[in-house]
């Protein structure tokens, strides 16, 4: 395109008023922010020591967990919805038919790589049962990548790990996710 | 047999050499630390605060930082890259540091100690390694002329077109911004009538007033001169990380990047060093250090402490401004030089020779008021030249190509653009196939 073309739209700047042109006022003006900002409290945390803290750790997207039913089961009735709607294609489910009345198929395995995943969150969207969620835990890591493939009995111990701090979010309506969303919002 | 062994005024020399040496690296290395801390303070975070005794889990907020960093640079590998001119490669990081480094032989670093009677020394000990240099101002401004070199050797010799560009502004914009150091310059040493930079400083201290209150527009001269000098932000064009990756020092790695980066800071610490030494008094604080050339230990001591202090403010200054403003565009740069800077610089070497001459003359008139006279007539006249120069500058900038504002008008286009249209005036095409 060339600086000629009638397509281009040249914007006029806004003229300069008499203290941006005599420049030391604004130069003052900056150096005051950055001043007020060199002491004003910190918004970084010492990380390993200090936590930082989640706006809404309900709807933080970190490691994953499946949930267990009232009886201790998995939720999951391997419906491969997440695994479709999945972006980084980081979820393997091999689905088996199930040993209970309540569903026809049940995962025999359940792997999901956490290195490949990219936390979008769309397989907590996807699942109609709502077996997969992402909980808060932020600082995921690992010595191997094979450590970093959590399998069905990894992902149910994250579910035993964090139940309790975070509350399967269908579990209770009058405290459902929209809920607590739409109150910090 | 006494001939042989060095005289003390040597061996006085070579003690300064040293602790001026290594206290010009370890500052160096912690002003690193200091430009991180600020750099993160500014933006809301809290800087490197880990590092500590080395081995230990003592922390000393992150003041083992330059120790880790120095290390990690000296043990990284030294490339060369097989394009480079092998010679002006190895030669450009150290001419700019040996340059950087000879600077401060001129420079005074505190006061004078005490008598200390030792025949064969003469009293008093000035912190200078070259006390008797009577062209101090002119050996410092030769020397950072010769750091230029480096960069621009750096530039060259990479073979590289980031280094090639870093190289050239910074050859363009140190010839330009040199005249405006030299200007408020000229100012102090036609007030104080030295060129050694001791000499400037007793005058202040004499008089009292520092030359930053009597030459106010020759201090803002000569202060943004030496922000564009030691290539600092707003004027660091040169390096330019955004668009030139790493300007000059783009193709060095390891112990010779290091060299590069070592020097940058010893051209901050150097400027600083000339904003206080020739504008804000030097040692000198009223009520605290006294004005005379006798001093006692505790004497000396503060004096050094008070100049010393007075160079950090600057150099934080210096890195708070870094923070505060974005980098010019380079038309803008040369505008500031030619158009601002220059022309204020000699108004106000205009006005301090006048000043000066007819100094005698004042004294007659006006008898106690003459000193008062003095003080004002530069600062009226920095009002005038700093409003001036604000009313004169054009209230927009155009940045679009010269074709499509209508070629060869020159600046009368510039002025007259509030009635322009581009579709009015489509360059004609002709026009565009020559350029």
């Amino acid at each position: 395109m060339k600086p000629t073309d009638p397509a281009i739209t040249w914007l006029e700047e806004k003229p300069l008023g008499l203290a941006e042109r005599l420049y030391l006022p604004l130069f003052l003006q900056g150096l005051t922010t950055t001043a007020r900002h060199m002491v004003s409290p910190k918004v970084t945390v010492n990380f390993p020591e200090q936590r930082p803290t989640l706006g809404n750790p309900l709807i933080y997207r970190g490691v994953h967990r499946l949930n267990r039913d009232e009886d201790g089961r998995v939720k999951c009735v391997a419906c491969f919805l997440c695994a479709t709607a999945c972006p980084a294609h980081c979820i393997d489910i091999v689905a088996t038919e199930s040993p209970w009345p309540d569903r026809e198929k049940y995962p025999e395995s359940f792997a999901i790589d956490e290195l490949r995943c990219i936390f979008c969150g769309m397989c907590e969207e996807a699942c109609p049962v709502d077996a997969i969620e992402l909980t808060s835990l932020l600082d995921l890591t690992g010595k191997s990548r094979e450590e970093m493939i959590f399998d069905k009995e990894k992902l149910l111990s994250v579910y035993d790990m964090t139940k309790d701090s975070e509350p399967m979010k269908s579990a209770s309506p009058e405290h459902s996710v929209a809920e607590s969303v739409g109150g910090s919002l | 047999m006494t001939s042989l062994l060095p005289s003390l005024t040597v061996l006085a020399a070579l003690v300064k050499i040293g602790l001026l040496v290594g206290g010009l690296m370890t500052a160096a290395a912690y002003l690193v630390l200091l430009e991180r801390w600020i750099a993160a303070w500014v933006q809301d975070r809290r800087g490197p605060n880990r590092v500590g005794i080395p081995l230990t889990k003592i922390r000393l907020f992150g003041l083992g930082q330059p120790l880790a960093d120095g290390l990690k640079i000296i043990l990284k590998e030294d490339f060369t890259p097989s394009h480079v001119d092998k010679v002006l490669y190895t030669a450009a990081p150290l001419l700019i540091l040996a340059t950087s480094l000879a600077i401060f032989a001129a420079i005074p670093f505190g006061s004078v100690l005490p008598p200390l009677n030792i025949p064969g020394l003469p009293d008093p000990v000035p912190f200078l390694v070259a006390p008797g240099l009577d062209v101090g101002v002119l050996w410092v401004f030769a020397l950072s002329s010769i750091a230029v070199y480096g960069v621009l050797l750096g530039g060259w010799a990479s073979n590289n077109k980031y280094g090639f560009l870093g190289g050239l502004r910074s050859s363009a914009q140190l010839v330009a911004y040199e005249i405006p150091l030299g200007l408020g310059l000229l100012g102090v040493v036609l007030a104080a009538g030295s060129l050694k930079l001791d000499v400037i400083m007793n005058a202040q201290a004499q008089s009292g007033i520092w030359y930053a209150f009597s030459q106010p527009l020759g201090f803002l001269v000569f202060v943004v001169a030496s922000f564009a000098e030691a290539a600092r932000l707003p004027f660091d064009l040169p390096e330019a990380e955004q668009e030139l990756v790493g300007g000059y020092h783009t193709e060095y790695s390891g112990i010779r990047l290091l060299l590069f980066l070592v020097s940058e800071f010893l051209h901050m610490i150097t400027a600083a060093f000339l904003i206080v030494i020739m504008f804000l008094g030097g040692w000198h604080l009223w009520g605290v250090t006294g004005s005379g050339q006798e001093v006692t230990w505790l004497g000396a001591l503060v004096r050094f402490a008070v100049l010393n202090t007075k160079i950090l403010g600057v150099i934080v200054f210096f890195m708070l401004v870094r923070w505060s403003w974005p980098r010019f565009r380079f038309d803008q740069l040369m505008n500031l030089a030619w158009k601002v800077m220059l022309p204020l610089g000699i108004a106000n070497l205009v006005v301090v020779a006048t000043v000066e001459e007819f100094r005698p003359q004042l004294l007659a008139v006006l008898g106690p008021w003459a000193q008062a006279a003095a003080i004002a007539a530069p600062w009226a006249v920095f009002f005038i030249g700093w409003i001036g120069a604000g009313l004169l500058t054009p209230s927009r900038t155009d940045n679009r190509p010269i074709l499509t504002r209508g070629s060869l008008e020159g600046d009368q286009g510039l002025l007259e653009r509030d009635s322009y249209r581009p579709q009015q005036r489509p360059a004609s095409p002709e026009l565009m196939e020559t350029r």
